[in-house]
């Protein structure tokens, strides 16, 4: 097995162990502005998705993200399955030469582009893209303009995703079923962001256990001043950082 | 030929939902699928595309021989899918998009939908386009 692939295995079991661990939390979230369901759900799907990735030959880490997202997609119910699954199959394509701090963020990138296009969900509608957008746009500065260590860059998109998670509590729900109940889903905070953060927790914990490090102990505020107009500011992270 | 797919939460209103559409369908294809495949409610993407795949004429009649000896009414012109609510929406989605076959998603009322979609098909010169057209144009339709 290649380290990579032997790596998202890894994750891929302390996800499935800790979604059970918090299945229960996760279906009180749900039974207030759902259906209960996303807790049983996604520790059913998980548990099997461990199980598939466990059962592969030699893996590499495209491979075990296209069959976690296959068995997600199959054995998760409702919005979750095709949103946390059918993702993964789509941007498991860009690990296709491993996991690298580059592969990553692009991994990251297609991830939540996926996922706000299949749930038609943008940022402020109570859900899983609260906690993903600020994580992914955290994680590609990190890397791409703060030049800072993966690890870290890890970890700091982890405190986005829990800011994330934060601000679905006081939002009106949008997309989903909790939409459905209007200004009643305010105050409650969002079971499918909680979810995303409670994988990238795990994957934070499994990097840093890997590379035999603390996890290191920051937050997502920028450690960089912008210079530039932000009116001028470029799409490309890398580009505005040219001019420091 | 067009084909349709039928997609619901329930496998009971997919089928139901069918059977009402075939009745102005001719001999179009319409495959009822829904459900979580554990006998409760819910979509399966994998259960959706072996309906797109079937709609389409790949796995339902026969082989592509038997196909080519119907000549060419039972070639597939592509798949246009009806489907009812939220997750059935984006199950739908990652089965088309999945799929080798040419299918489309129709933004219409399911059952009326089908309706539409089962006239429209049994157009000779129907085409996905004049199909999904047609679905959609169940969104006007009044009642009272």
């Amino acid at each position: 097995m290649t380290d990579d692939g032997a790596a998202v295995v890894a994750a891929v079991d302390a996800v499935a162990e800790r979604i059970e661990a918090e299945r229960d939390h996760l279906t009180r979230l749900d039974s207030a502005i759902g259906d209960a369901d996303h807790g049983g759900n996604m520790a059913r799907g998980w548990a099997e998705a461990a199980d598939a990735a466990r059962d592969l030959n030699d893996p590499d880490a495209e491979t075990v993200a296209k069959t976690v997202g296959k068995t997600l997609m199959a054995e998760v119910g409702g919005a979750a399955g095709p949103l946390f699954g059918g993702s993964l199959v789509f941007a498991a394509g860009e690990l296709d030469e491993g996991v690298t701090p580059e592969t990553a963020v692009a991994f990251a990138e297609t991830y939540l582009e996926k996922v706000e296009d299949r749930g038609d969900a943008r940022v402020g509608d109570q859900t899983m893209v609260d906690a993903l957008t600020p994580a992914v746009h955290t994680f590609k500065k990190s890397i791409e303009v703060d030049d800072v260590e993966p690890i870290e860059a890890l970890a700091k998109a982890v405190d986005a995703a829990e800011r994330g998670v934060a601000f679905t509590v006081p939002i009106r729900a949008r997309k989903g079923r909790a939409s459905y109940l209007g200004w009643r889903s305010v105050g409650h905070q969002d079971p499918g962001a909680t979810s995303a953060l409670i994988i990238l927790e795990e994957l934070l914990a499994v990097a840093a256990e890997r590379l035999d490090v603390d996890v290191p102990e920051t937050d997502a505020a920028s450690p960089t001043i912008p210079d530039d107009d932000p009116e001028e500011a470029s799409d490309d992270p890398a580009a505005a950082s040219e001019d420091d | 030929m067009v084909g349709i797919v039928v997609v619901s939460h329930s496998e009971r209103a997919a089928e139901g939902i069918a059977e009402v559409a075939a009745e102005m369908a001719g001999d179009t294809r319409i495959e009822p699928v829904g459900g979580d495949g554990k006998g409760g409610i819910g979509t399966v993407p994998d259960a959706i595309g072996d309906a797109i795949d079937a709609a389409a004429g790949g796995t339902d009649e026969g082989d592509a021989t038997d196909a080519e000896d119907r000549g060419d009414a039972t070639e597939s012109d592509g798949v246009v899918v009806l489907v009812d609510l939220g997750s059935a929406v984006m199950n739908a989605d990652v089965a088309v998009e999945l799929s080798d076959a040419e299918a489309v998603i129709a933004d219409a009322p399911v059952l009326e939908g089908a309706v539409n979609a089962a006239v429209a098909a049994t157009d000779p010169s129907a085409t996905v386009e004049s199909v999904r057209e047609q679905a959609e144009a169940a969104r006007d339709i009044e009642k009272l």
